[in-house]
């Protein structure tokens, strides 16, 4: 499934992602993270939001997202919510 | 590069275990009894001054981040083009920003203080100050410029009202800002002692003797009083935050302290707020009145006081306005110099007298060190402040902080710098559990069968902590040295390292 529109999920507070799903005409998945703990947990980070995406069959998006500290139950929770939103 | 008590590598003083240093006192020289010292042009003053390269400055922290004195102060020295200066400033924050274009020229090229946050401190990590950096705490500081292990050629202090011989105040005046504790030590012993006030007045309340001052400079003003409001003096209204400090209380009636006198200290965190107001429903409640609270005031504390739940504050800085307004009226609202609240060669200091203090942490180890010094990405972020004189002082010290913030667990492996040693180091309350040092088995197990008090170790604390936020990849530093983590004896506790440059592009 590919991303066809801009949605977002999450917000800035502390402990909470905010994550922008846009369309990408390369056809793959880019993912672009700024986080607070990116030093420490940005590899981990990534891997979380790729394998939700990919668990929810897309294969082509911008995915933008600005942590905050989130944990990955959060991250899970936010990047579902922006593909739902496509719906 | 030596090996600590800490198992850290220091080059040189290696840190040896709490000791307390032998009592000292440093005699007063000076007596300035000249008549006209009134000045009112700072750019004149500070020229006539002749300072040379390498001269060292000092300046306090009082008006926190509404300081305008170092700023204007620092912008004279270095259109003067002076070099190499050794900053003796008792904490640095935002406001002073200008301080990173005078690391970079080489106007500035130590920095000796007990705190230092924002650009500054980043700075510093990133390398752009010449020689290695002191962090040490506020009572060493004391110590360091009493005994002149340091010799400060000129202290500028801002004072909120000054007499024009130089009799001042803090409580007083459109600039107040409370005690001028850290202040009082630089003017007792530094070589020349400028002050600056933009409320020329004899105060009724003397913090600064006219026999320290040399010289007296009106100025427009001397910062922005809403500024010395720090950020955190509120009380949190996180219920996760509520619980901890509802927590804290419990556990510090069960240490069988909390009786009648008690002495007691909290930090101005949110949880530590919301702790002072448990504290105070508690002597309500129990009927019981303490001797005194000491350290950074806010109105929380001063509620304290006027429910007359306790006898005195000891008060080394306002944190609030209504501290300063507190201070100036009620005559059991006490200033004391730095050097009565913490100096480690002081038989009499506050923090000695303390039975319980609350302190928060950036990160707590395994070994129960604390660091509050650099942030979980290894960047100076902070320093001491009072946190290692009073932990060393109190009879008990309780660590307040939720487990994990921002996917950053406060329990950590082996904290990135130690700040303050495992031995002043007695409890960590977090949300997820208590971990009390191993050394108070009888407590440990009174708590147990007393109370419903959630008791861990700090190994179990770590291990929640990390299956919630996985385990973080480790910090990578360059070898250079930037500052060093100094311990209230002098001795060397840790080293701050300069971040990876490939980490602050």
């Amino acid at each position: 499934m590919n991303i066809t529109q801009t949605t977002q999920a999450g917000t800035l507070e502390s402990n909470d992602i905010l994550v922008t799903l846009k369309p990408n005409p390369e056809g793959t998945i880019e993912i672009h993270l700024q986080s607070v703990v990116l030093k420490q947990f940005g590899k981990q980070i990534k891997a979380i939001i790729l394998s939700t995406l990919q668990n929810h069959g897309i294969t082509s998006c911008l995915c933008e997202c600005e942590d905050k500290g989130a944990l990955d139950h959060v991250i899970i929770a936010r990047v579902e919510s922006a593909i739902q939103r496509q719906l | 590069m030596i090996k600590n008590s800490l198992n850290r590598f220091v080059p040189s003083h290696p840190f040896l275990g709490v000791h307390p240093l032998p009592p000292q006192t440093f005699p007063i020289l000076k007596n300035n009894t000249q008549t006209n010292k009134l000045r009112d042009n700072l750019t004149d003053v500070i020229k006539e001054l002749h300072l040379k390269d390498g001269a060292v400055i000092s300046f306090h922290h009082h008006l926190r981040n509404g300081d305008d004195v170092l700023n204007r102060v620092m912008k004279e020295i270095a259109q003067l083009g002076i070099k190499n200066i050794t900053l003796v400033a008792s904490s640095l924050f935002e406001v002073h920003h200008p301080l990173v274009n005078y690391l970079k020229d080489k106007t500035v090229t130590k920095i000796i203080t007990a705190y230092v946050s924002g650009p500054v401190a980043q700075a510093i990590s990133e390398g752009w100050c010449e020689e290695v950096c002191v962090i040490h705490s506020h009572g060493y500081r004391a110590h360091m410029i009493a005994s002149k292990e340091i010799e400060i050629d000129v202290a500028f202090i801002g004072v909120p009202t000054s007499s024009p011989l130089g009799d001042g105040s803090g409580s007083e005046g459109p600039s107040a800002c409370g005690s001028l504790g850290y202040a009082v030590v630089d003017a007792m012993y530094a070589k020349k002692v400028i002050v600056l006030s933009d409320h020329i007045s004899e105060p009724q309340h003397i913090q600064i003797k006219k026999e320290w001052v040399d010289v007296v400079v009106k100025v427009d003003r001397i910062g922005d009083p809403q500024g010395i409001v720090s950020g955190t003096t509120t009380i949190t209204k996180d219920p996760v935050g509520l619980n901890i400090a509802r927590m804290t209380l419990q556990l510090m009636e069960n240490t069988g302290l909390m009786k009648e006198g008690f002495s007691f200290q909290t930090g101005a965190g949110g949880i530590s707020l919301a702790l002072a107001k448990e504290v105070y429903d508690w002597c309500e409640h129990h009927h019981i009145q303490g001797s005194f609270i000491s350290g950074g005031i806010t109105g929380y504390q001063v509620d304290l006081l006027n429910a007359h739940h306790f006898k005195e504050i000891k008060d080394v800085q306002c944190f609030d306005l209504k501290a300063v307004e507190s201070m100036h009226h009620n005559p059991n609202h006490h200033a004391i110099s730095a050097d009565d609240y913490a100096g480690p060669t002081n038989e009499h200091n506050v923090v000695n007298q303390l039975d319980i203090v609350v302190l928060g942490a950036t990160e707590i180890d395994l070994d129960y060190n604390v660091n509050v010094t650099t942030g979980s990405d290894g960047m100076l972020m902070g320093g001491s402040g009072g946190h290692c004189d009073t932990a060393a002082g109190a009879k008990f010290t309780i660590i307040v902080s939720k487990l994990v913030s921002s996917r950053l667990s406060v329990v950590v492996d082996k904290v990135i710098t130690v700040t303050t040693p495992h031995e002043s180091i007695d409890a960590l309350v977090t949300d997820r559990g208590i971990a009390i040092h191993p050394r108070h088995q009888a407590l440990i197990q009174h708590l147990k069968e007393n109370t419903k008090l959630p008791i861990k170790t700090m190994q179990e604390l770590y291990d929640i902590a990390i299956q919630l936020t996985g385990k973080p990849e480790p910090i990578h530093f360059d070898d250079r040295i930037v500052a060093l983590s100094m311990y209230r004896d002098g001795t060397l506790l840790d080293v701050i390292r300069k971040v990876a440059s490939e980490d602050f592009k």
